[in-house]
């Protein structure tokens, strides 16, 4: 048993755990900030971005370490590869959450209005993929990470009618314009950490089961009885 | 040109203890295939199975069919013919060490009977390119004995000698555990390069090495073959739970 190695990558998936909780609690905070209208959480989510930034760094360094000096091979090289490029999906989540705040930082300055989009609902399908796609990888279940690649559909559809609905709305009501652009722009937040969180499942897929599903390469095929990997 | 071997339901013992159980084996013509295991798992016991070397040792026996290309290696071949055609090197580099580097790589061609002078001259000219050597050792043919060499000249001049008779099949046990990363490096690229023209089997223990120059890989654990595969297969996502246990250090 190579203990030291095993402590390396025990340190990495904890690093990268540590890494998915700031950028998931970024994103909620930026959503309860819109909801809320709340300048305090836009600040937090802000001010937080230093930390997942440099949570990134650090993960970046320590994955490059173990592939330079342990040479990994088969399921721990998979889950290597995969880290890396988790770590890049969850530090661009982190990114939507600081787009987010800053419109909400926008709205916050013109009058309140009623627009015809559920953000709430949107922003609950997202944060529930993004949770579920860590937990997938928590658990090294590919099935969980199968389940969050359907969602994508879902939040794709709401984006959809969001902009119908948020047009449709500016062009009625040409002095809300502003409101709903930033609205709008959410949505598309929203949206695009929904592509993370989708992005971070196939990479546990491929992590478990050494399958590429990206852009449909092959239809997953998950079966409970091979996805459980102990590292 | 380089043969195919096939193996069938291939035993080995050492007096009682069998060392392997029921190996079978395609290994494709003109490919390097790469046997990794644990020590004392069958890997070096298997490739002297197949140029009859494992019956050089007392109370050891075989039990199955070996076939290079279309000799059986257990059914009325001699091992001698047999050996012109499987060339083997060693893990510790073992020229003639009172023989000069011209006579280490002609001897099994002497040994064969051959004098012709002009053509051993080409022979040994030849087989030192092959094996990347003559450029080192050119001027020195006659001078220098093999001993005189680096190691990994001496392992290089050990491939040239095992080339000297044209054989169509190279077995390798370990050819670089006793050499620098620098030699190692050379003798890989030769692998790569011979390739072309002779079929090679090489055992070893280091993991890395069996990814760079082999296409396919055999697993081997307590004398069983556990895995055959592509050899990016074998170290990206093995089938097997063992191989992988063993490919990721998790063994022990």
């Amino acid at each position: 048993m190579r203990t030291r190695f095993q402590q390396q990558i025990e340190e990495l998936r904890e690093k990268l755990l540590r890494m998915g909780g700031l950028a998931e609690l970024a994103v909620d905070r930026a959503c309860q900030a819109y909801t809320e209208r709340d300048l305090g959480r836009c600040q937090m989510v802000l001010e937080n971005e230093s930390l997942i930034n440099a949570a990134e760094r650090e993960i970046d360094e320590l994955a490059f370490d173990i592939l330079a000096t342990q040479q990994p091979a088969a399921v721990d090289l998979r889950f290597i590869l995969a880290v890396t490029k988790i770590n890049a999906d969850l530090e661009r989540v982190g990114d939507q959450a600081v787009n987010i705040a800053e419109r909400v930082m926008d709205l916050i300055e013109l009058p309140a209005v009623e627009l015809p989009v559920d953000i709430a609902r949107m922003a609950t399908a997202v944060s529930a993929m993004v949770r579920r796609a860590l937990e997938s990888f928590v658990e090294g279940k590919a099935e969980l990470a199968q389940a969050v690649l359907e969602m994508d559909h879902v939040v794709d559809r709401m984006r959809d009618e969001a902009f119908i609905m948020l047009v449709r709305k500016m062009n009625d009501e040409p002095q809300v314009t502003q409101q709903a652009l930033d609205a709008l722009l959410v949505a598309r937040n929203l949206e695009r950490v929904a592509d993370h969180a989708t992005n971070i499942s196939e990479d546990v897929i491929f992590w478990v089961l050494g399958a590429d599903v990206r852009h449909h390469a092959q239809s997953a095929s998950v079966s409970p009885r091979t996805d459980t990997r102990e590292q | 040109m380089g043969v195919g071997i096939t193996v069938e339901q291939l035993n080995a013992y050492y007096g009682k203890t069998q060392a392997l159980f029921d190996i079978n084996l395609n290994v494709l013509a003109n490919h390097a295939t790469a046997l990794i295991g644990p020590s004392g798992c069958g890997k070096s016991t298997f490739i002297r199975c197949l140029n009859r070397m494992h019956e050089t040792i007392p109370d050891a026996r075989v039990e199955g069919k070996v076939r290079i290309g279309d000799l059986a290696v257990y059914n009325g071949t001699s091992a001698t013919q047999l050996r012109r055609r499987v060339g083997m090197v060693f893990q510790k580099p073992n020229p003639f060490p009172t023989m000069s580097i011209y006579d280490n790589v002609a001897a099994g061609l002497k040994l064969n009977g051959f004098r012709n002078r002009k053509q051993l001259d080409e022979i040994v000219e030849k087989s030192l390119h092959s094996s990347a050597l003559w450029d080192e050792v050119k001027d020195s043919l006659h001078k220098k004995s093999g001993a005189s060499l680096s190691g990994g000249q001496q392992q290089r001049l050990c491939i040239a000698r095992a080339l000297s008779v044209q054989p169509e099949v190279l077995l390798m046990d370990e050819p670089c555990s006793a050499l620098d990363p620098i030699s190692t490096g050379k003798i890989e690229d030769l692998i790569f390069q011979l390739k072309e023209q002779y079929t090679i089997v090489i055992v070893t223990h280091n993991m890395q090495q069996a990814a760079r120059v082999a296409e396919f890989t055999g697993f081997f654990l307590l004398g069983k073959m556990i895995e055959f595969d592509k050899t990016e297969k074998v170290f990206t996502n093995p089938s097997d739970k063992r191989t992988e246990d063993y490919v990721t250090g998790r063994f022990g």
